[in-house]
Parts: structure tokens; sequence; C-alpha cells
């Protein structure tokens, strides 16, 4: 059993997106009251369809908050040095030493961010230049070279331009380099999204080892139920700017309490299977206009008139495992 | 060869882009000695598996007549696609066979109404006579597919869900009566949640109306679930070749067995174990004299390096590998 010590609490948290298109005002509530730990040492996996808030969710854990996304309300607390900080309240300049360091991103579809002009080696330069000042320019090429070998990753990519190399390689190099300066945690967002399955498989592996070595934090935001059953620890579901379960990997996959996860879960094809799969009725409520009480509850086989007025919050139902339904008796096993 | 009985007969098919100018040309084998068919009689779902890159997105660009192909034969019901010129052959062969694309939102023009492609796409190929009435032909075709056309009426594409923006495209294609839809991708794009609604609308299709289908994907599970044959590509080609249960059960490729094993199940009873390896720079293996697959198969010999595969039969499939040959 790992030692739970908490890393993160993200406490009511609400980000909006404000637009103001010639007079027509719009609001989508991509993250909304949303609250949850990352503990250290753990693999959490943020599972949920396209426009439920997960990329929104994680770009408020880096503190990026540019118009038009705003924060309503809630806090995003880190633990760092002993001390509890809001990142929400951080200047630029604070975040700028948090970041790359303390906390680092893997951007969605990170392949295509290495500079096409420039070789991989002058990117990683670039890179410690900026973010670690105090190493001498003659200790690079050997502490670069030894990252490198440490996640097996062939030494020729750094003589390359990035146009030379596969996706995968791309996509790995990226990785080598937003985790070279160490960081705590690391927030990656659909890492292996438009890869291929034999690829995705290896860039998985290389994130897992890094943890595991490192023994960090790291977020993985992806839409692919199967990878978070290969790599996470936790899971939590997200639907339409809520959390609406959280908990164990094996208590999500194996027992998932929320009616949203089951049907989740139960319509995922499996090999060796030809059994009739439907998927949910219904398509996600817009996040400008959701629905009121339980989010879920148009598309809901159990949903009751209690769901239609009030909106269910997080309960624990032991072991970690929360879900927002109403429907759950307590104590939990249905 | 008697090819009447055959829905589409494809024989040694090759497509080979180059590149360069004429003192430094290079050429890339996207698809390579192809060769397949599907029955006329007993429609099917035709799955073509494969990393990108594979060259399946080629394949059903030349199955489509878009792209010419380099050598070899596509007969669609005995006629030589390649060969048909005249305006009158053409229209008879894009009635017949109709593609469905990987993202319905590029599909449809976002300034036009949906339930103008669907009353268009009937017009334009005379389906319906001149003088019919939007409303209720619409009514009536849209009712076949269980969709609803109060749902639809008036709205543009941005207003739908991926899901049911992928079920109409695919009504679109059916306006035209088709005995064989090409699709490429068309669940990528589409939320977990809604995939096995267009997934089992496949499975409908060929069940009520008879139609065959091309199935593209790199989603072995959906492919599981849906196809009875498949093909797994690699690198232009077709490594193995036989019936999805047999060859997703029981994979005898090391390639089909790699590709088996990498998808990440949505299970915590199976997980990876050993670690696996990638290839470098892809262009490398294009390259590759003998086998595509020599450079990161676990069982290579030496003549795989040397000697492509030919294609042997072996239980019940057909199969690119050095390790079966009978000797």
């Amino acid at each position: 059993m790992k030692n739970l010590e908490s890393l993160v609490k993200v406490e009511n948290l609400k980000a909006y997106y404000f637009s103001n298109v010639y007079g027509n005002e719009r609001t989508i509530k991509a993250v909304d009251d949303v609250s949850f730990e990352i503990f250290n040492n753990e693999i959490l996996g943020i599972a949920g369809e396209s426009g439920c808030g997960k990329t929104t969710l994680l770009k408020v854990l880096l503190g990026i908050t540019k118009s038009p996304l705003s924060i309503v309300g809630g806090n995003v607390i880190y633990k760092l040095d002993q001390e509890e900080k809001n990142i929400l309240s951080f200047s630029n300049g604070e975040l700028r030493n948090i970041r790359w360091k303390v906390v680092s991103y893997i951007p969605q579809g990170s392949m295509n961010v290495l500079n096409p002009i420039r070789k991989i080696k002058d990117t990683f330069k670039d890179f410690m230049e900026t973010h670690r000042p105090d190493i001498s320019k003659d200790d690079f090429d050997t502490l670069i070279k030894d990252y490198l070998r440490s996640l097996g990753l062939p030494l020729e990519v750094l003589n390359s331009y990035p146009h030379q190399l596969s996706g995968g390689m791309r996509q790995r190099v990226t990785i080598a380099l937003s985790t070279l300066c160490r960081p705590k945690i690391i927030l990656a967002d659909e890492p292996t999204t438009a890869l291929d399955v034999v690829v995705q498989r290896g860039v998985l592996q290389l994130l897992k080892k890094i943890q595991k070595e490192e023994e960090n934090t790291l977020v993985v935001v992806s839409h692919d139920m199967g990878i978070h059953a290969h790599i996470s620890d936790r899971v939590a579901i997200m639907y339409a700017g809520k959390i609406i379960e959280i908990g164990p990997k094996k208590e999500i996959f194996t027992n998932p309490l929320h009616p949203y996860t089951k049907y989740l879960i139960s319509s995922l094809p499996k090999l060796g299977d030809k059994s009739f799969k439907s998927s949910i009725p219904g398509s996600p409520p817009p996040l400008s206009n959701p629905p009121k009480g339980c989010r879920f509850h148009e598309r809901c086989p159990e949903s009751t008139p209690m769901c239609e007025k009030e909106e269910p919050s997080l309960v624990d139902m032991g072991e970690g495992h929360k879900i927002a339904c109403f429907f759950v008796p307590k104590g939990g096993k249905v | 060869m008697n090819n009447t009985n055959k829905l589409i007969s494809v024989r040694n098919l090759t497509k080979i882009f180059s590149r360069g100018s004429i003192l430094f040309k290079t050429y890339i084998l996207a698809v390579n000695n192809v060769s397949f068919e599907i029955e006329m009689e007993k429609p099917e779902i035709f799955t073509l598996a494969g990393e990108s890159g594979s060259g399946k997105s080629t394949l059903a660009r030349m199955l489509l007549g878009l792209v010419e192909p380099t050598y070899g034969t596509i007969l669609y019901k005995g006629k030589d696609i390649v060969q048909i010129t005249n305006t009158k052959n053409w229209m008879w062969f894009t009635k017949e066979v109709q593609p469905i694309f990987q993202n319905p939102f590029e599909t449809f023009s976002p300034l036009n109404r949906v339930e103008d492609y669907l009353y268009d796409t009937a017009r334009n190929y005379k389906m319906i006579p001149k003088n019919t009435d939007k409303n209720s032909f619409l009514k009536e075709y849209l009712n076949i597919f269980g969709l609803s056309y109060d749902e639809i009426k008036g709205k543009y594409p941005h207003e739908f869900s991926g899901g049911q923006l992928q079920r109409l495209s695919i009504a679109r294609a059916l306006i035209t009566n088709p005995s064989l839809l090409i699709a490429d991708e068309p669940v990528s794009m589409i939320d977990a949640s809604l995939r096995m609604s267009v997934v089992n609308l496949f499975k409908e299709l060929k069940n009520r109306f008879k139609v065959s289908v091309i199935y593209i994907t790199h989603d072995l599970a959906t492919a599981y679930y849906i196809s009875d044959k498949i093909a797994i590509m690699l690198r232009g080609n077709i490594v193995e070749l036989g019936p999805v249960e047999k060859v997703l059960d029981d994979p005898l490729h090391p390639y089909t067995k790699l590709l088996k094993q990498s998808i990440p199940e949505p299970t915590i009873e199976t997980q990876w174990d050993e670690e696996i390896k990638l290839s470098t720079v892809e262009e490398k293996e294009f390259s590759l004299s003998g086998c595509k697959f020599a450079g990161r198969c676990p069982y290579v010999m030496e003549i795989c390096k040397t000697q492509e595969p030919e294609e042997i039969s072996v239980d019940g499939r057909n199969i690119k590998c050095h390790l079966y040959k009978k000797s």
C-alpha cells in the first residue's frame, strides 16, 4: 500500500469561459464545483468524453488562467516544501519558478511542439539555459545524454530534426524534455491520442517508468478507458464539467457505481467478445446550458424526480471510492 | 477466372509514390501487391487494420477510384474501375460505392443545412422524381434508420453531436442504394459513449440492407466486434488475412501478435509486462528489402532480412511470414 500523502488539493474549483461576441454573452461552465486530491507518488487518470472539461481542469492545475478562462471560485493548493500555497494567487514570476521544476506539462498533440528548424539537441539546450541557469554549459551535454540513455532513447535523436523522427519518437523526446528538471508532478493531456497502438504502448511504458523511478506524481487525462486500465492507480470520471466518480482503478473497473461509469465501461468492445453492446442514449449536455439537478439525469435509466431538482455531491463509499449519485445507497454495494 | 459472383475483387494492387526531382528520385511503396475479394451473395464487413503509414487509406482511395493504381486491377461487379472513363459508368460506380469519412464535421459544409445534403444527394443521383416533396421524402427516408426528421429540420452541422452527425452521414451515403460502403476510420472521432451507436448501425446495414462495408480502422476492439474478415496491414503489405475470430483470437504473424498485445484493453486483468521495441525512423522500415517487420520482430531469421515473404495459406488464412513456410 502506498503512502497517501496529499500533494495537490483542489477545493470547489469553478473555472468558466466567458465570451462576448457582438453582444451575445455566453458562459461555458467547463469546470463546475470540482473538489479532489492528488497524492504523492501515484498515477491519477482523468477520464471523460470530449467537452467535459478535462483539459480545462488540467490548465487550471498548471495555473494557466488567461482570458476567456477565468476562475470563479475555489482553490488549487499545492504543498511545496511543507508549505501550502494557493497556485491561483501566484504572480507570473512565481508561476515561472515552479513550472517544469515542480509542475510539468505534456500538452495535447505534443509531438508537434518541437521547433522544426532546430535540431533536438538545440531545443534541449535552449530549455536548459532558460530553466537551469545554475548548470554550466559544458555539463549540459553529459546531463542530457545521461538522461536520454536512462530513458532508453537512442542518442542519435539529438542530431536529428523533428521531421526526421517518427511521431512516437517525437512524443518521447517531448516527454524527456518536460521531465528533464525532475518535476514533482507531471500533467499529461492525452499523451498518446495521435499515436498507433504499438507506439502508444511504448510511450505509456516510458511515462510509467519515469514515474516509478522518480516516485513523483503523474496525472493523465485521456478519453480512452483502456489507457487508464493499464497505467493509472486511481481514476476520476468527469461528466459535463463535474467529477462524478473517483476511486482506485480496481474499484472503478470491477465495481463501478455511478450509472454513467457503468454504461461507459460496459459499452466498450473487447477482443474475444461479440455480444451486443449499446451506447448510452442521448448525448452529453452543452456546458453553456447544463440541465438542472444531476447533469446525467436526462440519459440516466435510474433517474428519479429528485435527480431533476437537486445536484448530488461526491460521497465517500469507503476506501476512497467517491461518487456523486442519489441512487446508490450508503455503503455502496448495489 | 470467374469474377461475376464477386462484389469486389482486388488483384495484385500496388501503388508507388515517387518524390524528388529526376536525378534524386525516391520511391515509396505505399501499397504492395494486395489481393482480396468480397462475395456478391454474402455481404460482409471487411476490416483493414493497421497503424498509420500502413497504406490503408491509400488502398481505400484506390478502391474509391480517386487514386490510380500503379499495377493491379480492381474489379467491381466484374468491371475494371480503372478503365471507367465515361460519365455514365462513373455515375453508376459512385452510386454503387459510397464513402464515409473520419470526421463527420468535415464531411458536411458548416454553411449548409444537413437536410439539404440528404435531399440533394437524392436529386443529383435521380433517386427520386423531380417534383418530390422534400419533407415527406426525408421523413420517410430517415425513419428507416430510426432518425426523426423533426430533430434534423433546419439544423446546421455544428448543432449535432459527432455520433448523430456520423449516423446522418451514413444515412446520406445510403440514399443511392450502394452495395459497398468504404468507411475510413468512421468512429475514431466519436466519443466512447456514442461510438457503439455508429458501430451497431454498420452491423444493421449488413443484416437488413445487404450492404457490404470495408471498415478501415486502427481499433482492433471494434473491428473484432463487427467484422467478418480482417486484413492486417504493415507498411503496404497485408501480412495476415482471414476470419476475424481466427486472426485476432489466435494470431500467427508476429506483427499481429504484437498489435493484439498492445491494445490497451479496458480491463484490469490483462497487464503489459515485457517492454517492446519501437522503430526510430519510419522511413527505414519502408526501405527494408525483406520483410518490413524484420527490424522489430522477436523471431527474426536471416532469410527475413533479405527475402520478401510470399503469401501462404495457413489454418484458414493468408499470411506473409517466413516462419510458417513449409520446408
